[in-house]
């Protein structure tokens, strides 16, 4: 009788209101943007990589021809060879750095934090310049290296490592955030010593932030392009290699290859590294207590002169780009000037290349912006249409996984391929506007999702049941309550469309010269101080930037966030 | 089903099934309510009455099934052309603006003049009593005043339905039973047609005109507040609202039943059943009358244990008679008796009183499962 009525009863389709197509169809327009950005290049490059010059199919030939090229795939062990060589200093140091910050009683907390993270502020070229300053050939402590060069492993290694501290050092401070007090207390109950202590609580709770910052690390260095563009010398890595093959040689094929090969080991180390996030969110409940260090003089010591040295060769490598860049004729005459900063008068640099860089970023950080959130606002909140939410959330993911410089010469075969009608782009400022806010989407998105997880879902729900169109509610309650995150967004991309290098440097134009590629230009032309200049010029730009966010931050929460206050 | 209302329904639920892939949350559900109506959807968590809360507001719209409010069919309506106000147990508050703002949010989208829109928000804020925390925002209010604030945005547009799902849960015991009055009177007042999600029962009890209890995506009884109590239609409801003793007996000619070895009337209760036929016997704590007397009526036990319940007296209690009688395996037999005559009757541990089942509050009902 039930299961009678059961069968007549009407099949339910919901009828799907006007506001679900508006955000279905934003939805839409904003995966379709990112497949023309990022799915169809990548088509490009990859099909590029089994044709020959004249664009016909040659199958695996030019991969043969890669691998019985030893010059070629030798730079696979040697990018291996520095990349893990990086990992392991750079997570070590960055371990012991975020101890010291969040586990120890040290003091000025706070400017070593700040100090870690200055690398941030520059493209990886400045310190590497900054390595020739001091371990080049006219360098002034040359000697440290008991004659090795710095052209070579031990110069991209040393690059690399500061270039990499603070993003690993991140991930590592959030890591070591994720501990429980109670867990301490146990231990200390159970008369565990402080070495047991610490390899039975301290390592198993940051484990997966261990393997998290391992991968990040090895994905940042073998993707590079900065480093060992400067410092590398003879020593030939993948990174390098794109760039040789196609500006160099113009064997646009080869490049296509080798930019196969490094895809790999980023996808791998990426889908490796997602995993393991997954795997992390249950470590912290509710009710954990966060962990207060004590007092404790020998260690708090140890830690302290740790993090001086560390904060002091830090501070060294940026101090000695900056006295370059005034120094009036290194090494002959220190005297300071301006005359570096003199760009226009350089090869390969401009003043009008900075401001390019300026409205780059500009750009970047205000559409990326207001794409990325609303992207992952639909994603995030929108109400039925799962197969679409679930293609942009995986759309949304690949970004991060692609190396600049494949997503730059993938760009290259895109929009330059004679038949797309995208092509009039090509050499513009949009398309580098589009590739960088495409280049770091990932992040962006992830920071975005993660202040819309926090609102209450319901919010949706409530105004639908007062008739309010859910694009008011999106302006007046989840804009503004986002705010922060939306600000951390900006000034994200901001600085990173100062500072990158590799996706750009296949993109620009005569009239869209930029910054960081003015610094590779120059330092090739063997203007080196003026580069330094210019790295200068880009760290303090993003230092302002920065200095602006926190301001505004501040401003805003102090005004129109009243209400997180009780 | 649920069909016991004469005049044409409000709100008319017919045949609604909600499956989640392979779950089925909701199975053929049917329900009227009248208007002006409170109604409390009662169950345990899983049961399905938050899955169809979301269907009749059109937030989670059921799969196969219809919904008809006011005489316009709704199924498969979106929330924004439903004619309702819900107060979810978050209460969704909008952080970023003011009491009054959160209150007239609804309104300000109407074409309503401002003018007006302040005056209904002005007598809104004194239906809930939050004028004097008219500016603070939500974060500043305590819970049961953010509460009052989620009920008066609910109310400000005037909907015809009001929707609360667990809408006191998230407070403190003392500040619930407070508020519970308060939004009972504050329904009789307006008058709108409420339904209410919740799993405490107290709660439904003192608030509902009707209960729905509701257990695995069915509906097990829909009745006053005083029939389910004393008229469970199941041993699921009858375990679920209030205490239950659940006891094996078995069925005897001249409808007896036995319990323990000891034969009771049970009255009309038998209909259907043949002596020897496996039964569970229900009665609540309160309802077993206690003598001292040994030979009365009743069943001989021992008191095991008693636990001071404030008011009352909780005894637990083992039968005494010989060949090892029971109440069933693992049955843990309780009498409630109020403070005055547990002291009349100088109760403790050890005593062996006469426990007598009144026919009038006993209950039969067909093992089922276990039941």
């Amino acid at each position: 009788m039930r299961d009678a009525a059961v069968a007549q009863a009407p099949r339910i389709t919901p009828k799907v209101s006007s506001e679900d197509w508006i955000m279905r169809a934003v939805l839409v327009g904003i995966a379709l943007y990112l497949t023309v950005s990022i799915l169809l290049p990548l088509y490009a490059i990859l099909s590029k990589s089994f044709k020959n010059a004249d664009g016909l199919f040659v199958g695996l030939a030019n991969y043969v021809n890669f691998f019985s090229t030893p010059a070629l795939f030798w730079s696979i062990e040697n990018s291996l060879t520095v990349t893990l060589i990086c990992c392991v200093i750079v997570v070590t140091l960055a371990f012991i750095y975020a101890y010291a910050l969040t586990r120890t009683c040290i003091p000025f907390k706070s400017l070593f934090k700040g100090v870690a993270l200055l690398p941030i502020l520059m493209p990886s070229l400045l310190p590497a310049i900054a390595l020739v300053y001091l371990f080049g050939n006219q360098g002034i402590i040359k000697d440290w290296l008991f004659g090795y060069e710095i052209y070579g492993p031990i110069g991209i290694v040393m690059g690399e490592c500061f270039y990499v501290f603070p993003h690993v050092l991140t991930i590592m401070l959030i890591a070591m955030a994720n501990s429980d007090a109670r867990l301490y207390e146990a231990s200390d109950a159970l008369g565990a010593s402080k070495i047991k202590t610490f390899f039975t609580v301290t390592l198993p709770s940051v484990r997966y932030g261990l393997v998290s910052a391992f991968f990040v690390c090895f994905t940042l260095v073998i993707t590079d392009f900065g480093v060992p563009k400067v410092v590398g010398g003879k020593y030939n890595v993948l990174a390098t290699d794109i760039y040789k093959q196609v500006v160099g040689r113009q064997d646009f094929e080869m490049g296509a290859v080798v930019s196969m090969v490094l895809l790999l080991p980023a996808l791998f180390a990426f889908a490796a590294d997602r995993i393991v996030q997954r795997r992390q969110v249950a470590l912290l409940s509710a009710r954990a207590v966060p962990y207060q260090p004590k007092k404790n003089r020998v260690v708090d010591t140890a830690m302290l002169a740790f993090c001086c040295l560390i904060g002091l060769i830090l501070v060294s490598i940026l101090g000695m780009a900056c006295f370059a860049s005034f120094a009036k004729f290194w090494p002959y005459d220190l005297s300071l000037s301006l005359k570096h900063y003199n760009f226009d008068l350089m090869d390969g640099g401009s003043w009008n290349a900075y401001w390019n860089s300026i409205e780059l970023a500009a750009w970047t950080a205000v559409i990326g912006t207001a794409m990325v959130f609303t992207g992952a606002y639909l994603v995030e909140k929108s109400k039925g249409f799962h197969s679409g939410r679930a293609a942009m959330q995986l759309l949304c993911m690949i970004p991060m996984a692609v190396p600049g410089l494949v997503l730059g010469l993938a760009y290259v075969f895109f929009f330059n391929a004679p038949n797309n009608p995208l092509g009039f782009l090509y050499h513009t400022m949009p398309i580098l506007v589009i590739c960088t806010v495409t280049h770091f989407y990932t992040v962006a998105h992830l920071t975005a999702a993660t202040a819309l997880k926090q609102l209450d879902g319901e919010f949706e729900s409530v105004s639908q049941s007062l008739k309010v169109p859910f694009y008011k509610t999106f302006f007046r309650i989840t804009v503004p309550v986002c705010m922060p995150a939306i600000l951390d967004i900006s000034m994200y991309l901001f600085v990173n469309a100062m500072t990158t290098v590799s996706a750009v440097v296949f993109l620009y134009s005569p009239d869209t010269a930029l910054a960081s590629v003015a610094i590779l230009n120059m330092d090739d032309a063997g203007d080196v101080a003026p580069a330094a200049a210019m790295g200068m010029m880009i760290v303090g730009t993003a230092a302002a930037v920065r200095l602006v966010h926190a301001g505004l931050t501040r401003g805003i929460l102090a005004r129109t966030q009243a209400w997180r206050k009780r | 089903m649920a069909n016991d209302n004469n005049g044409e329904a409000y709100l008319r639920v017919r045949n609604l099934t909600k499956k989640f892939g392979e779950f089925t949350a909701l199975k053929n559900v049917s329900l009227d309510v009248s208007e002006g109506e409170f109604v409390c959807f009662l169950g345990p968590s899983g049961c399905g009455k938050t899955t169809l809360l979301r269907a009749i507001a059109g937030l989670d719209i059921q799969t196969m099934g219809t919904v008809e409010q006011a005489g316009r069919d709704i199924s498969a309506l979106p929330p924004n052309e439903r004619d309702f106000g819900i107060v979810f147990q978050s209460y969704a508050l909008f952080p970023n603006l003011s009491v009054t703002r959160n209150i007239g949010y609804g309104l300000e989208n109407r074409n309503m003049p401002k003018a007006d829109i302040a005056a209904r928000v002005s007598d809104l804020l004194d239906l809930v009593g939050l004028r004097d925390h008219a500016t603070k925002y939500p974060s500043q209010l305590s819970g049961g005043q953010q509460q009052r604030v989620a009920l008066a945005r609910a109310l400000a547009t005037s909907p015809g339905l009001l929707l609360l799902d667990e809408p006191l849960s998230a407070l403190d015991a003392k500040v619930r039973v407070h508020l519970r009055h308060e939004i009972k009177e504050l329904q009789e007042k307006i008058g709108i047609t409420t339904i209410m999600v919740t799993h405490d029962q107290e709660e439904a009890l003192a608030m509902a005109d009707r209960i729905v209890v509701m257990n695995h995506g069915v509906i097990e009884q829909v009745g006053s507040p005083e029939d389910i109590y004393a008229d469970p239609a199941s041993p699921f409801v009858a375990d679920f609202i209030g205490t239950t003793n659940f006891v094996d007996g078995e069925v005897q000619a001249g409808g007896r039943v036995s319990v323990a070895g000891v034969a009771i009337d049970c009255g009309a209760a038998l209909d259907g059943l043949n002596p020897g036929d496996m039964v569970t016997v229900c009665i609540r704590p309160e309802d077993v009358q206690v003598s001292t007397e040994g030979g009365g009526a009743g069943i001989p036990v021992t008191i095991t244990d008693v636990e001071f319940l404030g008011s009352f007296h909780r005894c637990h209690v083992m039968p005494v008679n010989g060949a090892g009688q029971t109440f069933g395996k693992d049955i843990d037999f309780m009498i409630d008796l109020s403070a005055g005559r547990a002291r009349d009757l100088g109760i403790r541990e050890g005593m062996a009183v006469q426990a007598a089942l009144p026919p009038e509050f006993v209950r039969i009902y067909r093992p089922v499962g276990g039941g």
